[in-house]
């Protein structure tokens, strides 16, 4: 071997690259000093923003948490020798007005639980099944500490247990690595129930807590899907599907109409102790009239069931519009196209003035109802036009792939045609979303106390005539969390649902 | 125990029972409640506080007929209304009566179908200037720029009083009472117009109030007084008579102080005992038992105290009695006698 290689026999060790191309200020050249023109719209930036910054940020990190009206805060700005700080009483003394309007405070807990239990319904829903395992944990773990909260012995003994088999749940979930749990199951050990079971109930429970009431309302209200279910499931093989589901429909509305009061009495009657007015109804919460709603709990009601039914109501009516049969497209056509070509605000006031003369005097048709029907109907054309999108993105071969397989058309939808629409819409259904759960601020134009128009109520307060930047701050606030939540939700769902392999 | 309305509701709109528009006074008895329609928020005239409970001017009214009819004058169910739905909520029976700082005209008396039952208060629209201004009438104000709130009768006042007096001005409209506080502030406009009780409570709220005056000129009549249904007279005779007992108390110096001794026997004044039930027998005739009147002074005090307590001198709102005095004072309020 001579040593006159000149070929390398090995690699030259890996230097770390220069200082200038890596770590901040490698980032700090590439992103923000990367030739002239961007350097100068830096710089531009920069002095922007601290033009901003420096009016915004004294006005926000005022020390005024305390004060108990607009003077006293103005007598605190006079101590500073500063003008123009933010009044942060308003939102210490009035926040739970604003998350909760006028519900009677001992009951707060029901729309915090219910508010709770809203996220473990939907997780199953909206995530991938995260472990059914951990679900069940989640929903121990907040029925605990609801009961913890509501104290008494009943309650600590009750949110204990719960809160103990939620931990028992969870260690479990832990301990045993999912290939174990696979084999368990594999070698007959019993699964823990499907977590839908408790998204499928939660609708019934949710009005439950926030309204109030004898709890075999909400019960009966369920028992009518489960009549109209069974009676689709025995009668649709002997009559077809659609008679079939005509009569179910129509046993369920009966149940409804006619047979549900009674039994709710009958039940009631059972359960009730007592006599006249001092009685008492074991199952029953104390009920809560929708004119106390207000705040955000208004604002998260009416925008989680427009939300929640829009979706459903939007997908039949997109489909609907598509149909070849033709009392069904005119319905659906005429419906979407009235809808839309009416401002919410107009459906709102038919809701809470027109329905009102309409109606014979004395009836009693409660005034959220009213609202979150409208907004329901709203968001559903909107809902509707936006999956017709989706539908008309399908390349017509999906159509004919579905036919040729010989699904029937229900099939067809579910299995093909709607998992590939809803994924291509996902970006305008969740701007429907965030669209309509902002438009439910216009409530405050027909009197109802959303937030903004608490915010009006406290500037009523002759402590606070003349705070705004700070309640309306406070609100954009609340309302950029909600919103945001969702458009990141969106681009998760869009992530995991993303197929095309680039 | 009322059922809740939720699922009922769902299905079918629960038909409650045949409430008829003639007997508001047996729909108050059998729901042991008042539906007082109230505005979302007015200084001082109705707000809610930080515990959800409403104080002001007009909630007050709402506790004393409340008082009076149910012997509780926390027996209230406050209706929030804005200026749109007010009057729907009114004649559709959502509520049993407004009080609502609403101004008493004929079209809303007659055509409107609703019974003005007196006077609360009278308004009246005047301008808020900055001291710096010079100006000491609103007739000087010509060519000025105006802050007024669109589609009100404020808005139609102030053309009849600038073409009345052969000035011209230039209106910058608004939407509410706190857009037009900070447009004012923000020196958008050189004057701000309202209803008079309006621009105090706006003033009081500025950082330095006593560098912007009210001008003397009251351009328009507002009586703004609680109203009630056509049709049911009896109820709307309760109504009357309960701001009327109010009102007659703090001429005849009957207090939430001195109301107690006053009506534990018949003393020498014979009104003082007809109104307090010591003597003859005015409750029945309304309907309503012998203590009506006391109790309904008690909720709040006389129409003085109420006042007082609520936009008088004492509060940041500082409203002087003006018009609002007392008919002997000099001002305009004035009761029917109780015989």
């Amino acid at each position: 071997m001579s040593d006159m290689s000149y070929v390398r026999s090995e690699m030259l060790p890996e230097r770390a690259p220069p200082a200038s191309q890596i770590g901040f200020v490698g980032w700090i050249r590439a992103n923000l000093f990367n030739g002239v023109g961007n350097s100068i719209l830096t710089i531009l930036s920069l002095i922007f923003l601290w033009y901003i910054l420096s009016a915004l940020l004294p006005w926000i990190f005022a020390p005024t948490w305390n004060s108990g009206s607009l003077n006293e805060c103005r007598e605190i700005f006079g101590a500073d020798g500063g003008h123009g700080a933010a009044c942060w009483g308003v939102i210490r003394e009035r926040w739970v007005q604003l998350l909760f309007g006028f519900y009677p405070e001992a009951e707060r807990w029901r729309p915090i639980v219910g508010f709770g239990l809203l996220f473990v319904a939907l997780i199953p829903v909206l995530f991938n099944m995260i472990s059914r395992r951990m679900n069940w944990v989640l929903l121990l773990a907040v029925l605990g500490l609801a009961g913890l909260y509501l104290g008494g012995a009943l309650g600590i003994i009750a949110g204990l247990l719960l809160l103990g088999a939620a931990g028992f749940v969870g260690f479990k979930a832990f301990t045993t690595s999912k290939e174990d749990r696979a084999a368990e199951i594999e070698s007959g050990a019993k699964r823990l129930p499907n977590p839908f079971i408790f998204s499928a109930i939660y609708p019934f429970i949710a009005p439950w807590l926030l309204w109030g009431g004898s709890i075999w309302l909400p019960v009966g209200a369920a028992l009518g899907f489960v009549v109209g279910y069974f009676a689709y499931r025995f009668l649709a093989p002997v009559v077809g599907s659609l008679a079939g589901l005509i009569i179910a429909v129509l046993a369920a509305l009966i149940w409804w109409l006619l047979l549900m009061a009674p039994m709710v009495d009958q039940l009631d009657a059972l359960f009730t102790i007592g006599e006249g007015p001092g009685a008492e109804n074991l199952l029953a919460l104390e009920p809560v009239e929708s004119r106390n709603f207000g705040g955000f709990m208004l604002s998260i009601t009416i925008g989680v069931v427009a939300i929640a039914c829009s979706l459903p109501i939007g997908v039949v009516l997109a489909l609907g519009r598509q149909s070849d049969l033709l009392i069904v497209k005119a319905l659906c056509v005429g419906f979407i196209e009235f809808i839309r070509g009416v401002p919410l605000i107009t459906l709102l006031f038919v809701a809470s003035t027109l329905l009102n003369i309409f109606l014979p005097p004395g009836t009693n048709f409660d005034i959220i109802l009213r609202v979150l029907i409208m907004v329901t109907l709203f968001a559903a054309a909107y809902m509707a036009e936006v999956v017709r999108g989706g539908l008309a993105a399908l390349p017509k071969g999906q159509y004919e792939a579905a036919d040729a397989l010989g699904l029937d058309y229900w099939k067809a939808q579910r299995l093909i045609i709607m998992p590939q629409a809803l994924k291509i819409s996902i970006p305008g259904i969740v701007s429907t979303f965030i669209g309509v759960f902002k438009d439910t601020v216009l409530v405050s134009i027909i009197g109802l106390l959303d937030p903004l128009g608490l915010s009006n109520a406290i500037r009523a307060d002759q402590d606070w005539n003349g705070v705004v930047w700070e309640l309306y701050g406070f609100i954009a606030f609340m309302f950029f969390v909600f919103c945001f939540s969702m458009s990141r939700y969106s681009m998760y769902l869009e992530r995991r649902l993303r197929t095309d392999h680039s | 125990m009322k059922r809740t309305v939720f699922f009922g509701a769902l299905t079918v709109a629960s038909i409650a029972a045949g409430a008829s528009a003639a007997a508001t006074l047996d729909d108050v008895k059998a729901r042991g409640k008042l539906n007082c329609g109230v505005t979302t928020g007015l200084v001082g005239f109705a707000a809610p506080d930080a515990n959800g409970k409403w104080e002001g001017f007009d909630v007050d009214f709402c506790r004393a007929v409340a008082a009076a009819v149910l012997g509780d004058a926390n027996a209230v169910e406050f209706v929030p209304t804005t200026g749109k739905t007010r009057f729907t909520a009114l004649a559709s029976g959502e509520v049993d009566m407004l009080a609502r700082n609403t101004t008493w005209t004929l079209s809303r008396d007659v055509d409107l179908k609703f019974d003005f039952i007196g006077v609360n208060y009278y308004d009246g629209q005047g301008f808020l200037v900055s001291k710096e201004m010079g100006v000491s009438s609103a007739k000087d104000l010509d060519g000025a720029t105006v802050c007024i709130q669109t589609g009100t009768t404020t808005e139609l006042n102030l053309a009849d009083f600038f073409r009345a007096n052969n000035i011209s001005y230039e209106p910058v409209p608004i939407e509410t009472n706190a857009e037009g506080q900070q447009q004012y502030l923000a020196g958008a406009c050189d004057t701000y117009t309202t209803d008079a009780s309006g621009l105090a409570a706006t003033r009081a709220t500025f950082e330095n109030p006593s560098d912007h005056v009210v001008l003397p000129e009251i351009i328009s009549k507002e009586p703004l007084g609680p109203l009630v249904r056509h049709g049911d007279n009896e109820w709307g005779d309760i109504v009357r008579w309960t701001l009327n007992a109010l009102i007659s108390a703090e001429e005849l110096g009957i207090t939430s102080a001195n109301i107690g001794e006053l009506s534990a026997a018949a003393g020498d004044n014979p009104e003082i005992n007809r109104m307090l039930g010591t003597e003859g027998n005015l409750g029945e005739m309304l309907g309503l038992d012998a203590d009506w009147a006391k109790r309904a002074i008690m909720a709040g005090g006389n129409y003085g105290e109420v006042f007082a307590k609520n936009i008088g001198e004492s509060t940041p709102i500082a409203l002087a009695r003006g018009l609002n005095a007392q008919w002997k004072d000099g001002g305009l309020i004035y009761s029917p006698p109780f015989r």
